[in-house]
């Protein structure tokens, strides 16, 4: 689908992903429900099962809300920059900030030659956006105006929060799946109550499957929450500039350069703004991706200031795949 | 029973109206604050130029004229801000824009003066200056968007005027601001 404006983006990403949350939750409901009347032939243990599991991943994550973003800044070695040591790289930061109605945040540089940049926080008042030395070097003040508006998006958005609320969500399917197909491996199959029946039974059989299956699904959407977020981060940034020209410059230096970002693993990736682990990059249109291939953001960008979508050669250019 | 109905409904129904007002409140509140943002960045602006002609003076003796008429460009827009109205704040303050960009493209003509760490500090300082002021409009007008539709659209708008929620404008660019500028790059 071709969408001309920004605000046409924004509108269909905020849309898909509250779409993509509410089939997580759905699917967590059924399978707790399941559980629940499965074990017991009681409606009300699922019920009770669903908003256990639900409190129990909310507790687990609280640390993650409150300290999160200090974790992920100390683990990438990123130091804080002032107006003396960064002034251009602080007064675009201060630009988008005022561009998008958010308190200034505070602006880490990470000493390594791979371009990338991550913004963290639970919300603008407690924001850090980060960059590297190399995405420093390598971009004009137009292209980092993008990515930095990018990047502050991703804060105005609170996609830290909802990434958080998505992990929750999944992060309880998984523990209901391994408690229940270990309560269950050890002898839970024999229904101890009075009220089981035929039909809890089948319910029964219908969570074992839920079991095996939810996690996987669950991650798969978590991942497709991710991307859209990323795109919308991609339509905000062009709200605030009012310029796709710089964002789409930047994604095709950013896709040319295949070094790997050392600070990042795999826990972190999803937080940069292009996949640093650099073996994903090339296959990324899979499922498996936490951020959209590069090709199809410089597309929708392209779609924006009504040019056609790149041309094969750029493609096989942009990416060095053959 | 048909009482207690009653007090629901009513409760509902004001809940709902409080939720309406305070909202329509705050992005109201919005609005002013990004008036006076603007308000701001163009006092950094005024701030920044007495520095910018101190420092490039003693290089461009020949040039007086352009740092004359910055300098009171500058002047006017400080006193149209002071008292002057808000198309006539503007007017000032696209004239000043005006002269600051003779200043600059004349400064490319001096090699020494262009590869001054100062000049090349101040020349990041206007450059972002003039993007902060630009993009606080931005964001004035996209809180005014905000602010305009909470009140015309429904169930708002029924309250609205009863509230006293008047719509507001837009920050538009002055007719002079779609000619281009006049860069002054004679040696006078």
């Amino acid at each position: 689908m071709i969408r001309t404006t920004f605000y046409e983006q924004e509108s269909a990403n905020r849309r898909e992903s509250v779409l993509l949350v509410l089939i997580v939750l759905v699917v967590l409901a059924l399978f707790g429900f399941a559980i629940g009347y499965g074990t017991s032939g009681y409606p009300e243990a699922g019920i009770a099962v669903t908003i256990g599991a639900l409190v129990l991943g909310g507790l687990v994550s609280v640390g993650s809300y409150f300290a999160g973003d200090q974790l992920v800044l100390s683990s990438s070695g990123a130091k804080e920059v002032d107006p003396q040591s960064a002034p251009q790289l602080i007064d675009v930061v201060q630009e988008m900030a005022i561009a998008a109605g958010v308190p200034m945040p505070k602006v880490y540089v990470i000493d390594d030659s791979a371009p990338n940049a991550f913004a963290t926080g639970r919300d603008p008042n407690h924001a850090s956006v980060a960059i590297t030395s190399g995405l420093l070097q390598k971009l004009d003040r137009e292209e980092l105006q993008g990515v930095l508006g990018h990047e502050l998006s991703h804060v105005r958005n609170l996609d830290i929060r909802f990434g958080l609320l998505v992990a929750v969500l999944v992060g309880s399917i998984a523990l209901l799946a391994d408690v229940f197909l270990r309560f269950s491996w050890f002898g839970g199959g024999r229904s101890r109550d009075r009220n089981a029946g035929g039909a809890a039974a089948i319910v029964f059989v219908l969570a074992i499957i839920l079991a095996i299956l939810a996690p996987i699904f669950a991650r798969l959407v978590q991942l497709a929450v991710s991307r859209q977020r990323e795109y919308l981060a991609d339509s905000s940034s062009v709200e605030l500039t009012r310029n796709p020209h710089g964002l789409a410059r930047a994604l095709a230096k950013i896709a040319g350069d295949q070094e790997v970002l050392e600070a990042a693993n795999r826990a972190t990736a999803h937080l940069y703004f292009t996949n640093p682990i650099k073996k994903f990059e090339a296959r990324s249109s899979s499922m498996f991706s936490t951020h959209p291939p590069i090709v199809d953001r410089i597309n929708r960008l392209r779609q924006l200031t009504g040019d056609p979508p790149l041309a094969e050669a750029d493609v096989r250019a942009l990416t060095g795949l053959d | 029973m048909e009482v207690v109905i009653v007090l629901i409904v009513l409760v509902v129904i004001a809940v709902v109206v409080i939720g309406i007002y305070n909202g329509l409140v705050g992005r109201r509140n919005r609005v002013d604050e990004a008036l006076s943002q603007i308000q701001v960045q163009l006092k950094r602006r005024h701030d920044l130029i007495p520095n910018l002609v101190e420092a490039v003076k003693g290089y461009m003796q020949f040039e007086q004229k352009v740092l004359t008429d910055v300098t009171n460009a500058r002047a006017a827009a400080v006193s149209a801000g002071a008292q002057g109205s808000v198309p006539q704040q503007a007017q000032a303050e696209n004239a000043l824009t005006g002269a600051l960009r003779s200043l600059f493209a004349v400064v490319e003509n001096y090699p020494d003066l262009k590869a001054n760490q100062n000049v090349l500090a101040l020349q990041e300082q206007v450059t972002t200056t003039e993007n902060q002021i630009s993009f606080s409009r931005q964001h004035y007008n996209a809180s005014v968007l905000d602010y305009n539709n909470g009140i015309q659209t429904f169930p708002n708008n029924v309250f609205a005027g009863m509230f006293g929620f008047t719509k507001r404008d837009f920050f538009e660019a002055e007719p002079e601001a779609a000619e281009v500028p006049k860069v002054d790059l004679s040696l006078t």
